[in-house]
């Protein structure tokens, strides 16, 4: 059988797209391949900044030629229908079989399709692949009208077999496929023919190419790490960068180097931010002292003096960046004495937020009023949330910031040591940011819980006001991700507040300040919004919630059992709405558990068959039947049975769900199973007695009535 | 042949270099645009040829200004006045990184020695309607160019595409000279009777210039100028009337020239910190309604491959 070797050989490919079009290349053609009748045995793909390249092995020489029938209309239908199956098929009439068929004569189609070489087949399926490559950008070049990511220069495409290697006959646009590639760009030495993966794979490494990237990185990870360790150093571990420096090269050389003294007492995250990106630096820390020491850069290629040349030029890169760096870094330090970071925070007042909703410093009174807030309903200190908001944001004001954005708040949290606020006042310039996707910590420090959730609910009601809400797929201020952040927050600090009383004061001070900078301000109107834009909002948390629960393993019908809102005679006075989210996770956890018990899953049946004859009967008697059951009109030792397990179980239930015991009051359903079971088993609620049949009716009611104070049981599926 | 140990001396001896080295391969070497400019693809050589199906090649030294970026020649680095080498050839050819390479080898940088790297760099132009994809050629770990094949200028996608390598100067002669502040470097032969650095040459402009562009600039006339040139830009494209012969001329240059002077009114208005990030945006698509609507006038003329020649 066949083997199969195909290279694209283009100029340099980003390195952040490789990964991508290694398994796109490999999915197009073997899918292809495999539509056209052919099987293989494996294949695989590799890249290197200049070459995609994908080997097969083990493939079929041709396809198996296909025999396909098709049956047509009957011999005496008319003759418009005879035609329609003709233009289908492409046949003539003579071509055509009649056969018997049950009762009848039919037109039946015999459709041979022969066998095509692998070669054939081959050649249609990569230009197809070349010319419909998803690469996330592609561009023209020269005079032509092909796209690649970047010119695509040759193509080769050879199958082996034991009597020898043969290229497959390909042109695409005027690129003949052949049977030879290059090696390195300043390394190898001009180009070269093979005459199978193995040997194409020997002579590019002979030609200082590594084609596969998971050698380049293991090479790159050891050679960096010995350097590391020869030197007392640890490298900082980062597998993107090993990534991406992989793509960059074909012949991975480590270089190591130390960062001069003059930059070593920066912070560590603005060098190895500087370093990584705008040299692609891996960082090296010194274990004894915890800073950041040295640096490893990759070169592609080998040099006659040790890559001296290439480490100096490194390191005079290195050093006007770090001056730089330095010098912002200086300065801040520098305007922090001399302005505060109180005064920087006012400066924001020049920073747009949001073009409708005035300066990053008209956020900030918001932010306080939110946190202190928050914060004194949880226990914590007023005075530490609104010290907090007062730095958080001031960092945004920084030169170092402004260089590297995506330092803002670690920043501001060496600024707000640097001015003496307590250490866990200055961990909120970092975390009021937090958490920034699945995998980043939420904050469980109670000031950092309330700044950190008035940071996204000042953030969600702003855009609320100006109904810049998420739709679809376009959620350009990442508003789910704020949701799920808050609510992150919530359920894993098991913070028990009002959701919808923060969200009405927050969308009354956004809406004060959209009306402010539109100077719209009525003076008869004082700022308010309409409720129902509380309670979409809030639905709006409702859905991240089933999204995060639903990743937990809780089906939705269960979350939607404990959204809908319990009746309020079945809660304590003070009941908690379903805007307690902490709760409402607690409810549907008991819930979720409770359903997986055969007590439950089967008490679930007997409530929707009491509910189910309930409904009817009230639909048809155009009554409510909701009060008056009296066991002294029960007939049955089952019916009495019932009456006193509801007592029993009704008893149970109130004091643990006002308790928030909801394993209790789950149980005490529990325990309603055999009851209520045993109840249908032996009577039949449509008696021919008017009152005995109401009574029973009555009963069916306080079943319901009773379920339904744990969660909306209806919801339940199945 | 390698000049590797033939290094260059002086600023302008590598400038004098790239030029014999692009005239060799058969570019015309063109001077540089006689206005001012954020960078050297604004010279119509660049952003005009471009467009259209008639092959170019050029390259020439422009003398760019970005106000922003002038520090009172006291930066090691940043200048509001600046050089940069062009390079546009199309049909872009199949051999341009290899060209690419041979002008690096003819300055002096020895690529056995060093490490020269493609690393992805997407290019787009806000104010010219125009984007490419390519990358920024890495030296050691230094950005030495730009290096991009243009897909779209002035909103007319790019048949066929040019090639367009931009060298920034300064930066790369002070790495090949070795020189750490711009204003050390020679500019002419350090054993010249006279010899001349950066410094001699630019230091006085760029204090002069950097107060000028920060503060003094008189912004009132700024706006009027730009309200100016965005007018009579508009105003030579919209009828180009007949003349007494019946010749009928599209005057797509003189129109570029107030697209390129209202760029730069821009740039100084923005130095000048006059401009709202709101306004900004503002700014930039009204100078890009100019540069297309040049574009669309150039590529109906005779150099632009169009129909429209001279004579009606």
């Amino acid at each position: 059988m066949p083997d199969l070797l195909i290279e694209l050989f283009s100029e340099e490919i980003p390195a952040r797209m490789q990964a991508r079009a290694r398994e796109d290349l490999k999915r197009l053609v073997t899918d292809g391949l495999v539509q056209a009748g052919l099987t293989y045995a494996s294949a695989g793909a590799f890249s290197t900044p200049r070459r995609l390249t994908l080997t097969i092995e083990g493939l079929t020489a041709e396809s198996r030629p296909v025999r396909e029938e098709r049956k047509g209309p009957r011999a005496d239908a008319p003759a418009a229908a005879l035609e329609g199956f003709l233009r289908s098929t492409g046949l003539t009439k003579d071509q055509l079989e009649l056969r018997d068929d049950k009762k009848a004569q039919v037109w039946f189609a015999v459709i041979e399709k022969p066998g095509r070489s692998a070669q054939a087949i081959v050649a249609e399926v990569l230009e197809a692949a070349i010319r419909d490559f998803p690469w996330p950008k592609s561009m023209r070049w020269g005079s032509g009208s092909l796209r690649w990511v970047r010119p695509l220069h040759t193509i080769l495409c050879q199958m082996t077999t034991e009597a020898g290697a043969e290229v497959v006959a390909l042109d695409v646009d005027g690129i003949k496929a052949g049977n030879t590639t290059e090696g390195h760009r300043f390394m190898g030495a001009g180009r070269f023919a093979v005459h199978s993966f193995d040997d194409y794979r020997a002579k590019l490494l002979r030609a200082k190419v590594m084609l596969d990237s998971a050698e380049r990185e293991a090479h790159i990870l050891a050679d960096a790490q010995n350097a590391a360790f020869a030197a007392g150093l640890e490298m900082v571990p980062d597998a993107g960068l090993l990534t991406e420096v992989a793509g960059l090269v074909e012949w991975p050389v480590v270089l190591m180097g130390r960062i001069p003294d003059a930059f070593l007492d920066l912070p560590p995250e603005v060098l190895q931010t500087s370093m990584k990106e705008h040299q692609k630096f891996f960082s090296l820390k010194n274990p004894a002292t915890g800073r950041i020491e040295g640096f490893v850069t990759v070169a592609n290629r080998e040099t006659p003096d040790d890559g001296a040349t290439i480490l100096k030029g490194n390191l005079k890169v290195l050093s006007a960046r770090l001056s730089d760096a330095k010098f912002f870094w200086e300065n801040d330090i520098r305007t922090v004495d001399s302005e505060s970071l109180g005064a920087m925070t006012a400066m924001l007042a020049l920073v747009t937020y949001q073009n409708s909703l005035g300066s990053i410093w008209d956020r900030i009174p918001r932010l306080s009023s939110l946190s202190e807030q928050i914060v004194s309903d949880l226990g914590g200190k007023k005075e530490d949330a609104k010290e907090a908001c007062y730095i958080m944001k001031s960092d945004l004001r920084t030169q170092t910031v402004r260089e590297f954005p995506e330092l803002q708040g670690v920043i501001g949290r060496y600024l707000a040591l640097h001015e003496g606020h307590p250490a866990h006042i200055a961990e909120i310039c970092a975390s009021h940011y937090a958490p920034l996707g699945p995998s980043d910590a939420v904050p469980n420090e109670v000031t950092a819980i309330a700044v950190s959730l008035a940071e996204k609910l000042d953030t969600l009601t702003g855009f609320w006001v100006l109904n810049e809400k998420p739709t679809g797929s376009k959620d350009p201020y990442a508003l789910r991700r704020s949701a799920i952040g808050a609510i992150r927050i919530i359920v894993a600090n098991q913070v028990r507040l009002s959701l919808i009383q923060y969200i009405r004061q927050a969308l009354t001070m956004n809406e004060s300040a959209r009306q402010r900078w539109a100077m719209d301000a009525n003076p008869n109107l004082s700022a308010t919004f309409p409720e129902p834009e509380a309670k979409d909002l809030l639905a709006f948390f409702h859905d991240r919630l089933k999204v995060h629960l639903r990743d937990e393993g809780i089906r939705h019908d269960v979350i939607d059992a404990c959204l809908a809102p319990l009746p309020s005679a079945a809660t304590s006075a003070a009941g908690p709405g379903n805007d307690d989210l902490t709760l409402l996770v607690k409810r549907a956890e008991a819930l979720a558990a409770f359903l997986k018990t055969e007590d439950g899953g089967n008490l679930i049946q007997g409530f929707k068959r009491a509910n189910n004859i309930l409904t009817q009967a009230e639909e048809k008697d155009g009554v409510e039947y909701s009060y008056g059951a009296d066991v002294k009109f029960a007939e049955t030792d089952e019916e009495r049975a019932l009456f006193a397990a509801l007592d029993a179980a009704e008893a149970r239930i109130k004091p643990a769900m006002a308790a928030e015991d909801f394993g209790q009051a789950m149980a005490a359903m529990a325990s309603l199973r055999a009851p209520i079971d045993a109840f249908f088993e032996a009577v039949q609620v449509n008696s021919d007695n008017a009152v005995v049949r109401r009574n029973r009716l009555n009963l069916l009611s306080r079943i319901r009535q009773i379920c339904l104070s744990v969660a909306d049981l209806t919801r339940i599926e199945g | 042949m390698t000049n590797a140990d033939t290094a260059p001396r002086s600023f302008q001896e590598i400038i004098l270099r790239l030029q014999n080295y692009w005239a060799r391969q058969g570019c015309a070497i063109l001077q540089p645009y006689d206005m001012e400019v954020g960078a050297g693809t604004f010279h119509p050589a660049t952003t005009l040829r471009s467009l259209g199906s008639r092959p170019w090649a050029a390259a020439y030294v422009q003398p760019s200004r970005r106000p922003t970026d002038g520090r009172y020649g006291e930066n090691p680095n940043r200048l509001q006045h600046y050089y940069q080498y062009q390079v546009l050839i199309k049909p872009s050819p199949p051999q341009l990184q290899a060209l690419y390479l041979g002008s690096l080898d003819a300055i002096g940088i020895d690529t056995g020695l060093h490490d020269i790297r493609f690393v992805e760099d997407d290019w787009e132009s806000p104010t010219l309607g125009a984007w490419g994809l390519g990358w920024e050629v890495w030296c050691d770990g230094m950005e030495v160019s730009q290096f991009t094949y243009f897909q779209q200028v002035g909103g007319h996608d790019c048949k066929p595409v040019s090639g367009e390598l931009t060298y920034g100067l300064e930066r790369l002669a002070m790495y090949v000279l070795g020189v750490d502040h711009v204003m050390d470097m020679p500019f002419n032969d350090p054993d010249a009777p006279i010899p001349l650095t950066y410094g001699d040459v630019f230091r006085q402009t760029e204090q002069e210039y950097s107060r000028w562009n920060f503060d003094q600039a008189d912004t009132e006339m700024l706006f009027q100028h730009f309200k100016d040139a965005e007018a009579e830009c508009e105003r030579i494209l919209a009828a180009p009337q007949p003349d007494k012969a019946g010749r009928t001329i599209v005057m797509a240059h003189p129109a570029y020239d107030q697209a390129i002077k209202a760029s730069h009114l821009f740039n100084l208005l923005d130095a000048r910190g006059v401009i709202s990030v709101t306004e900004r945006q503002a700014y930039i698509g009204r100078v890009r309604t100019l540069a297309k609507k040049c574009a669309d006038a150039f590529v109906t003329t005779e150099a632009g491959g169009g129909a429209a020649v001279a004579g009606a």
